[in-house]
């Protein structure tokens, strides 16, 4: 057995009402890579946020290298060798990688460049990893932000990594190129913590995985000596049954026509790019991409929050380009998008559910005031329909929990019997079971005969959920396909680039 | 010409002096309103202890201290108790002019001792100003007092400062992402008080410039909202410690123009008070060419403003 | 040590640690006071006395407090939609040179009408300065902080202009002061105060049933939380910012009318001294709720009329009682932490709760 190189014992920790962490025990030896399992809200994050001093435990003891430690800042667990890279990169965007790298690190008053980075290319080259230290964080791709990170936990010998959810921003070819890396670490003689909730990664990555479910730990198993169907209850609590039941509903009418959108970003580069696409009353189309390929913006075109350069959009015929949002809500175009915070579009979190429904419908009511009773009966409605676990309606939205916070958003926007429901993300950050009561839900309404563009994260979902999928990279569109007739390699190579033609052609990724 | 810009210099050099502090301030994250009442700090304390001790070193390191001060309670109530940032500026600008207002009571009418007052006079640089062409060039920033080339020298370590060392870039750091700075070990705390107090300590100098040399005696709101230009002139600026110097020269000379006018007997007669209204409508046409503009070269530190607090969630 | 966000503090608690700081901000200043070589006991004594002792100084310390409602509730609708309005002094100033204008310079209004169009012009006057910068705002994404502070000294040089040019008195021989208004200019008394006490307690409720029931008000505090959210739900957010601050200014400018009709009789400086600035600081303290404007309004105003009494009972100069003010700001604001966190002391994983 190799040396233990993390040990924590009883950690408790809460915030406010909310009990993150309750008696974890959690232990990793050198030359690991060690899985953390969970649910969302499980608390993994709470968890390795202990070890990195951005948290400290209210109870517990936690111990590095056999010695017990009071980790009190971050800076205390860098000197302990303990390197995170975090979901949301702590990187400083308008200063290059090498500056970032050195960052909180240099020793000399003055910054030498020569010499550092120098140091830094040999540390690039030990690991075999490539990035221009010049850049500035603001041009990079999100995998090279991520590389830049490693590079700077390592940059400081850390010994004792923890990634958390790495994989979440990447393409399938990405991802395995982080494993690899990742491997090449453990064998050096590091210890590797990574956070997912995606059980493939789980089982092709690590060495031991350790599954939290509440705050509480369940079990620490050796991956190889288990299997997915055995993590997820582990996970769950309960068995449960993965596939996602397709419904083949009649296709309707069309219904949404987009013809050579395109739309500027900074610097007028096309976020954008042509891009045209059908969908049809009781479809789902899924859309799939790297983040920040211009999902974002086509959702906002649609609903007329993103100004449009060039190209038509149909809405049952008629042209809604240069509509205003408010014209838009009215045919009956729903948006939901979640963002990364969750709350930063749809929702206003310090107000309660019901001024929340409120927030399309008020402009309707007769008279200079509002009227929330009817608002109040939606919140009502939307809370039993989608079992949404709030104190009351009258809490304000920012307290609840993430998926509950989605479900309002969803619920809101499905209460309004939309004829074109627009969602993005929606289970972002959801338990398995809430995910699939979400799916439900599109599915219903799918049934209705409501066309949904379905903008995922998840490949597999997409390829279960969707009727075709539609590829985005940079902006343009690579490839419209049946979900039937794709894998997620396909997908993957889509995402990067390739055009669906030229997939074809190698005909590995495709299934006929 | 020439005379008229090296008043600019003259004039320009509070305004010199409460940039720079602002721009601490905002680089460390804090976007602080209290610059006017630090400057007044300054300028009373400054102008207590000329009189008292006749000498300069004294008056311009009690400038300093109390400008500190006043940057002390800031720094305490919006780092560590997390206080809203404007209204603990606005709280600090009400408090520093108050204070300055009652202590300068007693020092109303008191005329600095010609002991004092020697140390200030223009020193001219040898042979600089007898170069051809160049020579009037160099007289308008090279015949000054020792305060103005205090400034200079402040300005140049400034851009050192932040472009050349760790601490600098540390700072930069704290000021545009915050959780980022702290998550790579840098103290964010103690990074934010350092620099909100300097920041402090330079808006003490710049008051001390107007009581010590500029006007120089005691007068109520005797910066009459220098403070708040200065906050305005880093947006201006750009958070840029050689710009700074450039626009509070600019600022320097907009605010003296208009008694240059009168004198010059021109046809048509401008106002006065319109003049005065200058300065402060330039503010308002930077602000906004600034936003129209937007360059990404030139954005404010990104989390200025923002509290910060590492176990929000 | 370890600091805790706290979540759903009680209202017990916040009384209590509201009553503890300003218990530590009389002891600071008490401190400061002895400094100074007075009895501070006997300067709060005298403060209270002075602004609450007599009917007089009770309806002087009123007087103080309207000006300090109406130009917080102006601040508050501002405030509200996160629109950071310190512009109150120019916007007070500029209302004021409306209804002046009214009152001195137009005839044919007939009387009983004057004081209603002065209200409006006044209305409008301050309301326009609050549109300049809503405008650029709203459009450019310019900064409003700023621009207010700014537009504050413009007012300040437009009204000495006026005051030591064209709108000074002709009679007044070599003393620059703008006319005294005619008689129907002046606000009628009620119970020997003005009725600018009345519109500002009627303005308190219009505030807050405004906010809380009615579109606009809505429109505003969502604005306010998420503007994108409100681009979302199909807002028209330019519209709502300059709207907005159409009221925010108009208010402010309704306390220039009354302060110059009411108070000074005239233009001057002294229809703002300073309102604007102590209503930011008011507003902010009341938590953004208009009843409670009206509590700590006149909480300032005991301060302000304290203040001013302790100048001619004590020789104090007054500048002092603007030291006390922002000693009991800087202690406010600091017990603003306690309500949203606690702070506790851990030793070897036995913790100790403190406050």
């Amino acid at each position: 057995m190799n040396k233990t190189y993390v040990e924590m014992k009883n950690i408790c920790k809460t915030f406010g009402v909310i009990r993150a962490n309750r008696n974890v025990n959690f232990s990793v030896y050198e030359g690991e890579i060690h899985g953390l399992l969970g649910e969302n809200g499980a608390g993994k994050s709470t968890l390795v946020n202990m070890l990195s001093g951005i948290y400290t435990p209210d109870s517990g003891s936690i111990f590095i290298h056999g010695e017990q430690v009071n980790i009190h800042s971050p800076k205390h667990a860098i000197e302990l060798g303990i390197g995170m890279i975090h979901q949301h990169f702590k990187l400083i965007d308008v200063l290059t990688a090498a500056e970032n790298v050195l960052l909180g690190h240099s020793q000399s008053v003055f910054i030498s460049n020569k010499s550092r980075i120098k140091s830094i290319q040999n540390v690039m080259e030990k690991y075999g990893m490539e990035i221009d230290l010049n850049k500035r964080i603001m041009d990079m791709s999100v995998s090279e932000k991520q590389t830049v990170e490693i590079l700077k936990v390592l940059y400081r010998g850390s010994k004792i990594l923890i990634l958390d959810e790495p994989t979440a921003v990447l393409t399938p070819q990405e991802i395995d190129k982080l494993f690899t890396v990742l491997k090449n670490l453990a064998e050096t003689g590091c210890a590797i913590i990574i956070i997912t909730h995606k059980l493939n990664e789980i089982m092709s990555v690590t060495d031991r995985v350790t599954v939290l479910r509440q705050g509480e730990t369940v079990s620490t198993l050796e991956t190889r000596k288990t299997n997915i169907r055995e993590l997820t209850e582990l996970m769950v609590g309960k068995p449960v049954n993965l596939s996602i039941e397709r419904i083949h509903s009649r296709k309707g009418d069309l219904l949404l026509s987009v013809k050579g959108l395109t739309a500027l970003g900074e610097h007028n580069v096309p976020v954008l790019d042509n891009v045209t696409f059908d969908l049809y009353e009781g479809e789902i189309l899924g859309v799939a991409g790297v983040a920040g390929s211009g999902q974002k913006e086509l959702c906002e075109a649609i609903a007329g929050l993103y100004p449009v350069e060039k190209g038509d959009i149909y809405f049952k015929g008629e042209n809604i380009v240069g509509f205003s949002p408010r014209e838009i809500i009215k045919r009956g175009v729903s948006m939901s998008f979640i963002p990364e915070d969750r709350l930063g579009m749809g929702l206003v979190p310090s107000m309660n559910m019901i001024d929340n429904m409120l927030l399309k419908d008020y402009v309707n009511q007769p008279g200079i005031t509002v009227n929330r009773k009817p608002a109040k009966e939606k919140a009502e409605r939307v809370s039993k329909r989608l079992e949404i676990q709030a104190p009351s309606i009258y809490t304000a939205i920012r307290k609840l929990s993430g998926g509950n916070i989605q479900k309002v958003l969803l619920g809101r926007e499905i209460d309004a019997n939309p004829h074109l429901l627009i969602t993005a993300y929606p289970v972002r950050g959801l338990d398995i079971g809430a995910s699939y009561n979400i799916y439900d839900l599109l599915k219903e309404q799918k049934q209705k005969g409501v066309g949904i563009l379905y903008i995922g994260e998840d490949l597999d979902v997409l390829i279960e959920l969707c009727d075709r999928i539609m590829v985005l990279c940079d902006g343009k569109v690579t490839g419209i396909t049946g979900s039937e007739s794709i894998t997620k390699e396909g997908l993957g190579l889509m995402m990067a680039g390739e055009t669906l033609s030229s997939i074809k052609k190698g005909d590995v990724v495709c299934k006929s | 010409m020439i005379p008229f810009l090296k008043n600019a210099v003259i004039s320009g050099t509070p305004l010199t002096f409460a940039i720079l502090g602002a721009m601490y301030n905002e680089k460390a994250g804090n976007l602080n309103l209290g610059i006017e009442g630090m400057m007044l700090l300054g300028a009373v304390a400054g102008f207590q202890v000329a009189i008292l001790t006749e000498n300069p070193i004294l008056a311009l390191l009690a400038a300093m201290i109390f400008g500190a001060l006043g940057a002390l309670i800031y720094a305490f109530l919006t780092v560590t108790l997390r206080t809203n940032q404007s209204v603990t500026g606005l709280a600090l600008t009400i408090f520093g002019t108050g204070l300055s207002r009652f202590w300068g009571k007693r020092l109303m009418g008191t005329v600095l001792p010609e002991s004092f007052s020697r140390n200030f006079r223009p020193v001219s640089l040898p042979f600089l100003s007898k170069i051809p062409v160049l020579g009037p060039v160099f007289s308008v920033f090279l015949e000054q007092d020792l305060f103005v080339y205090l400034s200079y020298l402040i300005v140049i370590l400034s851009g050192i400062y932040l472009y050349y060392t760790r601490f600098g870039l540390n700072l930069r750091a704290v000021g545009e992402n915050t959780a980022a700075a702290d998550a790579s070990g840098i103290n964010v705390t103690l990074y934010k008080y350092v620099h909100i107090l300097i920041g402090g300590a330079l808006c003490g100098l710049g008051g001390a410039y107007l009581s010590l040399v500029y006007v120089p005696s005691w007068q109520d709101n005797i910066t009459s909202g220098r403070g708040w230009i200065a906050i305005a002139l880093v947006i201006f600026t750009s958070w840029s410690p050689y710009r700074a110097f450039w626009g509070a020269f600019l600022f320097g000379g907009l605010d003296i123009v208009g008694f240059r006018i009168q004198t010059l007997n021109l046809p048509i007669s401008l106002n006065q008070h319109f003049l005065r209204m200058l300065p402060y409508i330039a503010t308002i046409l930077v602000i906004i060419v600034g936003a129209i503009r937007k360059s990404t070269s030139h954005m404010p530190p990104g989390n200025l403003g923002n509290p910060y607090f590492r176990e929000e969630r | 040590m370890q600091i805790i966000k706290r979540e759903g503090t009680s209202t017990k608690q916040i009384i209590m640690i509201r009553l503890i700081a300003i218990i530590a901000a009389i002891i600071v200043s008490g401190i400061f006071i002895v400094f100074l070589g007075y009895n501070p006991v006997k300067v709060y004594v005298n403060m209270i006395s002075g602004a609450l002792g007599s009917k007089i100084r009770f309806r002087a310390t009123l007087l103080e407090m309207v000006p300090l409602v109406i130009t917080s509730l102006g601040i508050l609708v501002a405030f509200k939609m996160k629109f950071w309005n310190i512009g109150g002094e120019g916007q007070i100033l500029m209302g004021a040179f409306g209804a002046t204008y009214i009152a001195l310079f137009v005839d044919w209004i007939p009387k009983p009408l004057v004081i209603p169009v002065m209200f409006i012009v006044g209305f409008l006057a301050g309301g326009i300065w609050g549109i300049i910068p809503a405008f650029f705002k709203a459009n450019f994404g310019a900064n409003e902080t700023i621009m207010t502070l700014m537009l504050n000294y413009i007012a300040t040089q437009w009204i000495t202009y006026l005051q030591y040019g064209p709108w000074r008195d002709p009679d007044l021989k070599g003393f620059a002061k703008i006319a005294n208004f005619p008689d129907h200019a002046l606000l009628p008394k009620v119970f020997g105060i003005h009725i600018g006490l009345i519109i500002s307690l009627v303005l308190v409720i219009i505030i807050s049933w405004f906010l809380r029931r009615t579109k606009r008000g809505f429109e505003i505090s969502v604005v306010g939380e998420s503007v994108s959210t409100a681009r979302y739900a199909g807002m028209d957010i330019s519209r709502i910012i300059i709207t907005t601050m159409l009221l925010s200014g108009g208010l402010c400018g309704i306390t220039g009318v009354i302060q110059a009709a009411g108070v000074n009789k005239t233009l001057t400086m002294n229809v703002s001294s300073g309102y604007g600035f102590t209503a930011v600081i008011t507003t902010y303290l009341s938590g953004l709720r208009a009843q409670r404007v009206l509590i700590v309004s006149f909480l300032f105003a005991i301060l302000l009329q304290g203040g001013s009494y302790i100048q001619s009972a004590l020789q104090i100069p007054q500048a002092a009682a603007d030291v006390l003010q922002g000693m009991i700001l800087f202690c406010a604001l600091g017990s603003e932490f306690f309500v949203n966190y606690k702070v506790r002391f851990r030793k070897n994983s036995i913790s100790s709760e403190v406050k």
